[in-house]
Formats: structure tokens, C-alpha cells, sequence
């Protein structure tokens, strides 16, 4: 009896240690094709109309899904914000607390996850399927560096996307929450505008922001990359990679943005 | 012929983050309102300057007309040393009176300038003598406390009628502890 | 030194202990068409992929053109593919490009040739495979039959002197098989090259290779010409070449007892 408990005791640890050595391989092997992405980026780079249009398939058709999003986000934090300031008579910091939001936090986190869920997935199918139907095999047979080819520009577009998306989806949050607080709830403009530029500062929130959502861009496309990169070559291991993509990328941006806004608010 | 499309919208897509970042930093941050052109450095001591922080407005007859450019701390006397650039177009008088100011009860500190009548300008490395402190919000409220403390013991007899009740009230609550 | 573009020497390979190949010897003559056979699973696209330096062998070597091909650096074996075409087993055409592109694409990454002469010749390579009227389609809009006969035509965009053939016959029907058949070996004279065809389609294979080699337990059991391979009394050619189904290659997979196992 006891003997079957030690077992099963042993079993439950060992498949933790075997998951633990596991991951950690994972995130030794997503380094490595991180390296071997950047030191390749000059190849790349030579024939810059590879990384233009994967801009247009990561960035550009993440455009709506963004703005429409972010105008919500702004909407609903005048209206949150608006509820809150009035009881202590200081509703015209609606300004303030919006830009301050979305310029320091929401921007960068909220375009990184729907990024992550846009993107992301599309560029682990993507390459995942690559993979299973052999085309990656195909090219490196040509003498054609599938890492040259495939992961540098998209991670280039990645990373030239995700800040220009964030920016966008602060300014257009802003202007929701102007829609919000200025026309409809009543709030006076000079005071909204002014509150906020008087707040705001453009090193300390705008480039940190700025900052943030460049971080995040690497996080996440390199996760993507690295996600379909490894994905068994089979319908079920492109479709689990697909949610793991989601999975990782959410947190290790959750858990990123923390770190940094800790760095950021000491210096 | 589909490549020339991509490009396009690349293009729009680089402008539209570009023209963001831009309204960011012009129409929601202060990168307007920070531009101050050619500055002089001016100091100021002060024995207490609260929560004054570097970079906060420096203002005369309410106008913004500089900024803190360093607090330091003067080891020998115990003062705070507070740099200050001010716009080269705006001069002052050597005689020119510095405060720490608030701006509402609980806003955010900045540094008052009040012209004096002097002839001469203050020129960039100049020292400003004439200084008041910060109002630290719990020095005043002690003192208040204090004061009202002493004057309700020695009135206790006399019983002001319309105001000791309060007052008393308070004392009685917020006074005790720190005494 | 010799008249044999690829040789394989001594060669074992394997996954973690267990060896797929072991002590494989063959030579692939210049201009000719030489086939692999053997089951699914003998390992015949393992070595494709070890001819073509994806793959590390356990022990013996592969030389192209005199070059051993695991001593290469990721220059050298870049170098050596250059001269290679491939065949994948089910095209491995570029998804997101149109056939031309696809067609163009060993051109325009390997060669600095001017966009004119790229739509010249990947024309003239689909012209060879009589897909030209169908440039603009992109794969998802081929049958399989056109499907390969579209990465036949990138496997030799670039001319190259080595042709591999990754089962070219495999899920295509008759007639595209037909197609497929005649076309590797035309291709293969015309260009001079030479082709190795894995494949387990006897019909087809023996209609036109010269020379074949039967794989089976990571060993080369069987050689020769077609016709005389068609005449061997070995029982397991004889099995393979005949399509039997019970041989020297066994029905059952190795199981214990049937009656035991029922029984329980």
C-alpha cells in the first residue's frame, strides 16, 4: 500500500521534472532561433519587399481590429473615469486619466494581446503548415535559408508593427475618450486637453510606452515564430501550437509589462 | 503589380503611426508646452521645499516661464539648493522673491516668482536670497492643532459660545496623540 | 575519378540507437536514372535527405561529386544543393506564391538574373511540364497531377545535375502518373543530369529507370537492371516486384501468440 503511494509520489514528481527540463529546452531553443533570426536579418534586409509585405500581413491587417478596439477602450474608460472623478468634483482629470492609461499601460499591453491573438496565430499556422507540408524541407534542399527567408522578416514586421499599432490605438483611444467626455458627457474642452498635456510627459509615458510596445513586439512575434517553428508537423501539433502561441504570448506580456513599469518608474 | 499595393498600404500604415505618435506627443503630452527656447540657471535655497520635483514649472504671475532643473542639498547650512533655468526672453530683478507654491490643496508643487523693484537683472549663476518655504500640509495642520489646543485650555472657564464647541470637538479627537 | 556523380559508403544512420541504415553501399552513375525500392518506412527518404546534407550519417559518407557531404561547411553543402533538385512527396510548393513564382523562386533567391530573363526561362521550365497556360494559378487551384508537374518544374529551375525524386508517383492517377513518368525521364536526358527516384511503384519505376537498388531491413538486398530484378527468384524482390502479399515480408507485424492473446 505504501509502496503504490511512494510510487505514485515519485511518478507525480518526475513528470514535473520531465515537463520543467522540457520547457526549459523550449526556451533554450527559442534563443537560439532568436540569435540565428537576428544574425540573419541581413540577409533579409537586402531584399527589404519580403519584410514589407509581411508588415502588410501582420500590421496592416491588424489595423481594424485595433482602432476599433482601442476607440471602445478609450469610450469606456471616459465613462468609468467620469463616474468615479465627479464624486471628488475633479472631473475634468477625465483627460489625464485616460491619456495616462492607454499612453502608459493600455496602448502597449492591450495591442500586444490582440496582437498576439491576430498575428500571432496567423504566423504560427502559417509557419506550422510550412512545415507539415514540407515547403520549409523544400527550400533549405534549394540552398535557401529558411531562416533568412521566413522568420527574419517576419520578425522584423513584427517588431516594426507592434509599436506603430500601439501608438495608433493610444491616439485613437484618446479620441474616444474625448468623444465620450467632451460631447457627451459635458466636460469642458479647454480643461480636458490642457489637464492632459499639463500631465503627460512625453519621455516619461510617451517613449516609455513606446518602449514597452517594442518589447512586446519581440516577445510576441518571436513566440509565434518560435511556436511554429516546433510544431510537430501534424494538423493536431499546429493547432495546439496555435493556442499556445496565445497562451505564452499573453503572459509573458502580462509578466513583461510588469517588470518594465517597475524599471521604468524607479529610474 | 500586387507589390506596388502592399507598398501603398505599408505606407499608409507607417504614415497613420507616425501621424499618431506624433499627435501623441503634440496634442495629448507636453512636448509643446515643455519647449522653453535659450534658459539661464538661477539658484535658491530653501529650508523646506516639500514634494518639489525636477522638471516642475516655474511661474511668474501664473505663466510658465521656466523649469527645476536640480534640487541639490547643501551639507553645511541644511538647505535645499534648488536650480531653476528660466527663459532667456523673461528677466528679473536681483531682489526677485522665490516660493514653493501648490497648486490646489493637494496638486503638484511648483516654484512662484515674484518681481522685485531692483535695477539690476539676475544673470545665469546667480543665488535668489529671498525665499519661503513649502507649506507642508502636516506642519500646518500640527500647528493649527497646537495653537488651537493651547487656546481652549486657557479659555476652558470662559466658554466662547459660538466657536469653542467645535474646536473642541477636534481637539479632543485629532490633538491628543501627537502632543 | 569515376564516372559517379553520388556514392554512398559504408553508410548507418539512426535515431537514437536504433539504426534505419546499416552498411549501405551504392553508386549513382552520371546520366542515368537510378531507383530506390523498397517498403514504407525502409528509410529510402532518409537517404535523400543524408545525399542532401539535412541529416547527419552514424557512420560511413556520402560524396557528391567527389565532396563528402557531411564534412561540408553550411557554405559547402549550400554549394552542393545548388547543383541538386528535389522532388518532395507532395510537391512542397510555396502556398502563398503563384505557380510562376513558385517556378521563380530557386532563381530569385540563388541568382542575381534580371527580372526579364527569370519570366523567360520559368516559362520555358513550365513550357517543359506543359503547365505554361496555367503560370497565374496559385497550388491551392492544381489538381495533384499539375501539383507536381509544377515542383518538377522548380525542382530543375536551375539546371541542376542531380535530380532526387521523393515517391513522384505516389496518390496521382494513371494518367498524371503517365505524364510524371515520361517527363522525369525526358527532363533527365535533356538536361544531362542525373536522377534518383525513391519510389515503391514497381510498374512505373522500371519502365524507366537503368538501374535499381532494393532496400529493405537497412540493407541493399537487391540490384540491378530492371529486367534483371523482373527475372530474380530472391523471395523478397520476387514478393515486392510481384505484389505479394505474404513473403519474406511478412502479412502480420510481429505479434505474440493470435490464440494466446484472444484467450487471455
Amino acid at each position: 500500500m505504501i509502496n503504490i503511494i511512494i510510487n505514485k509520489i515519485s511518478r507525480f514528481l518526475s513528470g514535473i521534472g520531465h515537463r520543467m527540463i522540457a520547457r526549459v529546452w523550449r526556451l533554450g531553443a527559442g534563443a537560439r532561433l532568436f540569435i540565428l533570426a537576428i544574425i540573419y536579418s541581413g540577409e533579409s534586409f537586402k531584399r527589404f519587399h519580403l519584410t514589407l509585405r509581411e508588415i502588410y500581413f501582420t500590421g496592416v491587417m491588424s489595423l481594424l481590429i485595433i482602432i476599433v478596439s482601442a476607440f471602445f477602450v478609450g469610450m469606456v474608460l471616459a465613462l468609468q473615469g467620469y463616474n468615479t472623478l465627479q464624486k471628488y468634483g475633479s472631473s475634468e482629470a477625465i483627460g489625464v486619466l485616460v491619456a495616462l492609461a492607454l499612453v502608459r499601460e493600455l496602448g502597449p499591453v492591450v495591442t500586444a494581446l490582440l496582437f498576439a491573438g491576430r498575428a500571432g496565430t496567423a504566423i504560427t499556422a502559417e509557419i506550422g503548415l510550412m512545415k507539415t507540408t514540407e515547403q520549409l524541407s523544400a527550400m533549405e534542399m534549394m540552398a535557401v535559408n529558411p531562416i533568412a527567408r521566413v522568420v527574419a522578416p517576419r520578425f522584423w514586421a513584427g517588431v516594426i508593427s507592434m509599436p506603430i499599432l500601439a501608438a495608433l490605438f493610444s491616439m485613437v483611444g484618446v479620441l474616444g475618450g474625448y468623444l465620450v467626455a467632451v460631447p457627451l458627457i459635458g466636460v469642458d474642452e479647454g480643461a480636458f486637453w490642457s489637464q492632459m498635456q499639463a500631465n503627460v510627459d512625453v519621455r516619461a509615458d510617451i517613449i516609455n510606452g513606446v518602449i514597452k510596445s517594442v518589447v512586446f513586439g519581440v516577445a510576441c512575434t518571436m513566440i509565434a515564430l518560435f511556436e511554429g517553428f516546433d510544431a510537430p508537423p501534424t494538423a493536431e501539433g499546429v493547432s495546439h501550437a496555435t493556442t499556445r502561441t496565445v497562451v505564452i504570448s499573453s503572459l509573458t506580456v502580462l509578466g513583461l509589462d510588469f517588470v518594465l513599469t517597475s524599471f521604468m518608474l524607479v529610474v | 503589380m500586387e507589390r506596388t499595393k502592399i507598398d501603398l498600404w505599408v505606407g499608409i500604415f507607417v504614415a497613420l503611426g507616425a501621424a499618431a505618435l506624433l499627435g501623441l506627443a503634440m496634442k495629448v503630452g507636453n512636448l509643446t508646452s515643455n519647449k522653453i527656447g535659450d534658459t539661464y540657471y538661477v539658484s535658491a535655497a530653501f529650508e523646506n521645499i516639500g514634494g518639489l520635483k525636477p522638471n516642475a514649472p516655474v511661474k511668474s504671475a501664473g505663466v510658465v516661464v521656466g523649469r527645476v532643473a536640480e534640487i541639490g542639498f547643501d551639507a553645511k547650512t541644511y538647505e535645499a539648493i534648488v536650480t531653476i533655468k528660466i527663459d532667456k526672453r523673461y528677466e528679473f530683478p536681483k531682489d526677485t522673491f522665490a516660493n514653493i507654491y501648490t497648486a490646489g490643496l493637494l496638486g503638484e508643487q511648483y516654484v512662484g516668482l515674484e518681481a522685485g523693484g531692483d535695477e539690476d537683472v539676475l544673470k545665469s549663476g546667480d543665488k535668489i536670497t529671498q525665499t519661503q518655504d513649502a507649506i507642508v500640509l502636516e506642519k500646518m495642520i500640527s500647528q493649527f492643532l497646537y495653537s488651537k489646543a493651547s487656546e481652549t485650555d486657557s479659555n476652558k472657564d470662559a466658554k466662547t459660545p459660538a466657536s469653542a464647541e467645535p474646536v473642541q470637538g477636534k481637539s479632543t479627537e485629532l490633538g491628543d496623540a501627537p502632543f | 575519378m569515376t564516372s559517379n556523380i553520388v556514392e554512398i559508403d559504408n553508410l548507418s544512420f539512426g535515431y537514437g540507437g536504433r539504426l534505419l541504415h546499416k552498411g549501405i553501399n551504392m553508386a549513382f552513375p552520371k546520366r542515368k536514372v537510378v531507383a530506390i525500392m523498397g517498403g514504407s518506412g525502409s528509410g529510402k527518404t532518409t537517404l535523400l535527405r543524408l545525399i542532401g546534407g539535412q541529416i547527419k550519417p552514424t557512420k560511413g559518407e556520402v560524396r557528391v561529386d567527389g565532396h563528402v557531404v557531411h564534412e561540408q561547411s553550411r557554405d559547402g553543402i549550400y554549394k552542393l544543393r545548388r547543383t541538386m533538385g528535389m522532388l518532395f512527396q507532395h510537391g512542397a510548393l510555396f502556398t502563398d506564391l503563384s505557380v510562376f513564382d513558385n517556378v521563380a523562386f530557386p532563381m530569385r533567391e540563388l541568382t542575381d538574373l534580371p527580372e526579364s530573363m527569370i519570366r523567360d526561362l520559368v516559362l520555358l521550365k513550365l513550357n517543359a511540364v506543359g503547365l505554361r497556360g496555367a503560370h497565374k494559378f496559385m497550388p491551392t487551384e492544381l489538381s495533384g497531377g499539375m501539383a507536381r508537374r509544377v515542383a518538377l518544374a522548380r525542382a530543375v529551375a536551375l539546371d541542376p545535375n542531380i535530380i532526387m525524386y521523393d515517391e513522384p508517383f505516389a496518390g496521382l492517377d494513371p494518367i498524371s502518373m503517365g505524364v510524371v513518368c515520361g517527363l522525369i525521364r525526358s527532363l533527365n536526358d535533356a538536361l544531362g543530369a542525373t536522377s534518383i527516384i525513391v519510389s515503391h511503384d514497381v510498374k512505373e519505376t522500371f519502365l524507366i529507370a537503368d538501374y535499381v537498388y532494393f532496400v529493405a531491413n537497412g540493407e541493399v538486398t537487391a540490384e540491378g537492371s530492371p529486367e534483371d530484378l523482373m527475372q530474380s527468384t530472391l523471395p523478397f524482390v520476387h514478393q515486392f516486384v510481384h505484389g505479394e502479399k505474404d513473403g519474406p515480408v511478412p502479412f502480420h507485424y510481429a505479434a505474440p501468440d493470435y490464440r494466446a492473446q484472444l484467450l487471455g
